[in-house]
């Protein structure tokens, strides 16, 4: 069957949906949604039980990548394959760890034809999490201190610094809030076996977790801010269930970063409302977050936004949302078959 | 002190804070109140007004608009 003529071929990643799940099948129903035009979705993945693999109403077809540490030549030469056969336009990685690979890959993948609608490597790191501390005393924004540590013996600084509870954290993710030395060292050496060193150790903030879904264009203007409270947390940490909210504040401290960055992409900050009312950012994450479908259920689609400025059409910045969106996560059991796990696993497509 | 303005509430009782999500439950009472306050009636009046409809002792009146207003202060639903 002949393809239609404006077809857009999109490329995802972060199709898992575990009890921490990826953007990736959020990002394609906002796609989908948004996207007033034919669409085929190449899923990335990493793992063969990611079940956006199977999922064929929402991912046409979906190639294995290489992990990200096997660099971004193995990424791009594997690219180049999947490019030949499906002719992408445009890809959206949705995880921290990819993303350094993406950004480097960014300007050789616009010669071949894909856009990306990436943050620039100096953005990428000035935000990242060894050096959020530093970002927010040069933007004027609130961010709680720490200390950047590679040995458990520099723990006890730490306490003397910030007394207990610490929230102990890896550079990509995880946080174990640590109530007693024994703790902060077996979070560390749990958070380190995972994703390596250096560790976060930063002072420890309560009150109320807000999350902010921002697209910036990467002029200094936020195109597109949505706050959300977490109504419901799991154990990691994750919003299981969350409700938009209508506060200027938020909106401010979302549009001051974005004018600081220049940011380019979606992003989520990651905000702790104390009692006195200050906002702290707890974390930026340099991706659209798992629970981006809540933005265009509430009027700002910020997928399908995206897509269309990457692909240099005109996109308004939004000024209207709708407040009192919930979200409710749900876990639901897909059937595939045996044939398409083998499928997956040995030849690395679906 | 007044309801802030951009409280939602419902003549079933349901009362939500948009700038926090926080949502709460009133009953028949605290309904009337509130109903009152977002059309912006005074404090002292809207105590007269539940004097004439339910047949309640003023001292016992008095104790208990206390207990309410400092729920809804510590709900952050007032301002000045």
């Amino acid at each position: 069957m002949k393809k239609p003529d404006d077809l857009l071929t999109i490329a995802v990643t972060g199709l898992n949906a575990i009890d921490s799940p990826g953007p990736g099948i959020a990002v394609i129903r906002g796609l989908r949604e948004g996207l007033k035009r034919p669409l085929r979705i190449i899923g990335l993945s990493y793992e063969t039980l990611e079940p956006g693999i199977y999922m064929h109403d929402v991912v046409d077809k979906t190639y294995q990548v290489p992990y990200p540490a096997a660099g971004s030549e193995s990424l791009l030469k594997r690219l180049v394959y999947i490019h030949e056969k499906e002719n992408l336009q445009l890809i959206i990685p949705n995880f921290d760890a990819e993303l350094h690979n993406f950004i480097k890959l960014a300007p050789v993948l616009k010669e071949m034809g894909i856009e990306t609608y990436l943050p620039t490597q100096e953005q990428f790191d000035a935000r990242d999490k060894v050096n959020l501390f530093r970002f927010g005393k040069k933007h004027g924004l609130l961010v709680p201190k720490d200390k950047i540590i590679s040995s458990t013996t520099e723990l006890s600084a730490c306490e003397e610094a910030f007394g207990f509870p610490l929230v102990i954290k890896g550079k990509f993710y995880d946080a174990i809030i640590a109530y007693t030395m024994e703790q902060a060292q077996k979070a560390f050496y749990k958070i380190a076996a995972k994703w390596g060193l250096p560790i976060i150790v930063q002072e420890f903030i309560t009150g109320t977790e807000i999350n902010i879904a921002v697209l910036g264009d990467g002029k200094g203007n936020a195109v597109s801010v949505i706050p959300m409270r977490k109504l419901y947390i799991t154990d990691k940490g994750k919003a299981w269930a969350g409700i938009t909210l209508a506060d200027d504040a938020l909106l401010k401290v979302a549009a001051d970063f974005v004018k600081a960055t220049n940011w380019k992409g979606g992003c989520e900050l990651e905000i702790m409302r104390t009692s006195k009312d200050e906002l702290y950012i707890m974390e930026i994450n340099p991706r659209f977050p798992a629970w981006i479908y809540l933005t265009a259920a509430a009027g700002q689609n910020q997928p399908a936004a995206l897509a269309r400025m990457a692909l240099g059409e005109s996109q308004p910045v939004y000024t209207e949302y709708e407040v009192g969106k919930i979200f409710v996560r749900y876990s639901w059991d897909h059937i595939t078959d045996i044939k398409e796990f083998h499928q997956v696993s040995g030849m690395g497509e679906l | 002190m007044y309801l802030k303005k951009n409280i939602a509430t419902s003549e079933s009782g349901f009362i939500f804070n948009p700038s926090t999500g926080d949502s709460y439950a009133a009953n028949q009472v605290a309904t009337d109140i509130l109903q009152l306050l977002k059309q912006g009636t005074a404090l002292s009046l809207v105590k007269e007004q539940l004097l004439e409809k339910y047949r309640v002792d003023p001292l016992r009146l008095e104790q208990d608009w206390d207990d309410f207003i400092n729920q809804l202060k510590q709900a952050n639903l007032l301002e000045s």
